[in-house]
């Protein structure tokens, strides 16, 4: 979709090459992220690619041809471009700025009034926002306009140079869930800058660091990247918590789950007792033909003859197998029982997490 | 003072019997200052689109234009009449020189002060150059050139009353007369109907450019003149 060869940029006056003979394929349909400390070249690798910057030397192709060959003008209003700094037009209300590329490639009136309607809602845009201007708007709604501006020819690429760098932390989160979860319907190729090594592991297919000069020090799957650091420089980048981040990119399936004290509502208290003592939590599930029903402890069991007498107690908090080990570890570390449970389709018991099991993930 | 004994200052029965002559007067001033304002923007915008282009023109074309500010209107009248005679010629031409400097500095201010993103989000969405300058840059430089065409007039207008000594002058035909005569009635009246012209035509572009800018809120940042 996207492949750059031995592209490389020397700005006039400049000793060193911003980006020194890069090259680097892109995937149709994927999410691939450029990170790296600030200065490494991952801004002037973007916008290469839609010419606002002209290689020195080396080859891009976009959508199978040589871009130096392609209409500047036509090869950008085919690729969404989010810049750094939002750069929505201040003279234009907020319907406006969304409509610029569908009015430059010559839309109809009823044609770009029904794409601002759908952007509008994907983006859970308020419609009060539209007939403002942007510096009437909040940090946070002025990112998601660029992005739905950028998206609004729904154009095949898409370039994105820290599309959510100017909002807190809170709200970052959610432009970047609200973004994946169009990305996986839409399937877009997407460059996406960002120097948020943590934002690059949630959002992309494919990592790429960068090191000064657009050296590329490892590319690979966000999971690898913290599985294998290729070298010093990608350990330091990714930092000393690479195991734990790496929980939120493998899910309970990846690892299985153990069966755990497991007694019928049938058994009788004796026999569930010696199921808690054999285990050592203090408490045992209760399946009933493969649905939990909670769990009791010794204490509950102690004037009952069989489980079914005592009531059993609700666990606070289910993974399914498709969570991630880290919200595993959230409610193992967050739950009065000390495990995970883990739920099928309905309620279907299918086992437990422990502490223990999910830190032999992180160590690795 | 020029004023002759025993007179008042102010003789309307003057005015009421010169009301169709200073009417006319008004219109010529009027006339002059369009002129004068509208050429000097013809020539104003295309060298300032391109001296902000190319930006090494900016110092020789602010160099030439502030050597033109500084010549004294006498002069220049008095230097002009052997070639174009007492014509409006002579008098635009003077005119058009001194608004110049104001109109093209302020358009290239104005251009200049277009947020760099605003143009780069611009480029990278697929503006052709043409459609950058007017669809983007000259709407958001439309206050910073409102500001200098607001100053251009208001000096033009001043100066098209020395413009009576070659012939012309609009309004300021009367305050030529009546240092002439040492009779104030005109010019008392040719002053204060300059003025207040200045003063309409300075307050009528600026709530002309509010109207066209909408997206400015009174203090508008980085845009002053
Ligand atoms: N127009 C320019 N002229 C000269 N040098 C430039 C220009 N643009 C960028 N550079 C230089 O090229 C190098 C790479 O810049 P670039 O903007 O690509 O960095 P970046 O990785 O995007 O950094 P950041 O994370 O801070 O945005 C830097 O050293 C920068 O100073
Ligand atoms: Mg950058």
């Amino acid at each position: 979709m996207i492949s750059l060869t031995d592209v490389t940029k020397r700005f006039p006056h400049s000793s060193q090459p911003a980006v020194d003979r890069l090259s680097l394929e892109i995937e149709a349909g994927k999410v691939v992220c450029l990170v790296g400390p600030s200065g490494c070249g991952k801004t002037t690798t973007l916008k290469m690619i839609n010419r606002l910057i002209e290689p020195t030397s080396g080859s891009i192709v976009v959508n199978g041809a040589e871009i130096l060959r392609q209409d500047p003008v036509k090869l950008r209003r085919d690729i969404g471009y989010v810049i750094q700094s939002v750069g929505l037009m201040p003279h234009r209300t907020i319907e406006q700025n969304i409509e610029t590329v569908p009015r430059l490639v010559g839309w109809d009136q009823a044609r770009i009034r029904k794409r601002v309607d759908e952007l509008v809602s994907i983006f859970d845009l308020d419609r009060d926002l539209l007939p403002r201007y942007p510096a009437e708007l909040s940090g946070g709604q002025r990112q998601r306009v660029g992005v739905a501006r950028a998206l609004a020819v729904d154009p095949p690429v898409m370039l994105m140079d820290e599309p959510f760098g100017a909002v807190d932390p809170i709200v970052r989160e959610r432009l970047q869930d609200e973004f994946l979860e169009i990305q996986s319907s839409l399937k877009k190729t997407i460059v996406f800058v960002t120097h948020d090594i943590d934002e690059a592991i949630k959002m992309s297919d494919r990592i790429v660091i960068l090191n000064q000069g657009g050296k590329i020090e490892q590319h690979a799957p966000p999971e690898e990247i913290l599985r294998s650091p290729a070298n010093e420089f990608v350990m330091q980048f990714v930092g000393a918590e690479r195991g734990l981040k790496r929980l939120s990119l493998v899910s309970v399936s990846d690892i299985g789950v153990e069966e755990g004290p497991v007694v019928s509502p049938s058994a009788s208290a004796d026999e569930a007792k010696r199921v808690i003592d054999e285990f050592g939590f203090g408490w045992t599930s209760v399946v009933d033909d493969g649905q939990l029903l909670g769990w009791v402890d010794e204490e509950m069991l102690h004037d009952a003859a069989g489980v079914d007498e005592v009531k059993a107690r609700k666990f606070a908090a289910f993974v399914t197998p498709d969570s991630s080990l880290r919200k595993a570890l959230d409610s193992v570390v967050s739950s009065r029982t000390q495990v995970a449970v883990v739920l099928g389709d309905g309620q279907n018991y299918l086992g437990i997490l422990t502490l223990e099991h999910i830190s032999k993930e992180i160590i690795h | 003072m020029i004023l002759a004994q025993g007179e008042p200052l102010l003789e309307w029965d003057w005015i009421v019997r010169h009301s169709s002559q200073i009417f006319e007067r008004f219109l010529q001033h009027a006339e002059l200052t369009a002129i004068a304002v509208g050429i000097g923007l013809l020539i104003s915008f295309p060298v300032a689109v391109f001296a902000y282009r190319h930006r090494w023109l900016i110092g020789p074309v602010t160099w030439f234009t502030g050597l033109l500010y500084t010549i004294p209107s006498l002069a220049l009248f008095a230097f002009l009449v052997p070639y174009t005679g007492l014509s409006t010629t002579t008098a635009e031409i003077g005119l058009v020189s001194y608004t110049l400097l104001i109109l093209i500095r302020n358009i290239v201010a104005g251009l200049d002060g277009v947020p760099a993103d605003t143009r780069e989000a611009a480029i990278g969405m697929g503006y052709t150059k043409r459609q950058l300058l007017w669809k983007v840059e000259l709407p958001l430089a439309l206050p910073v050139m409102v500001a200098g065409i607001r100053i251009a007039s208001v000096t033009t207008i001043g100066l098209v009353t020395v413009t009576a000594l070659i012939g012309q002058g609009g309004l300021g035909y009367f305050i030529l007369l009546g240092l002439r005569r040492f009779f104030s009635t005109p010019i008392i009246a040719g002053t204060i109907l300059s003025v207040a012209f200045a003063m309409t035509v300075d307050a009528a572009l600026l709530i002309g450019q509010r109207a066209l800018t909408p997206w400015v809120r009174r203090k508008s940042p980085g845009l002053a003149s």
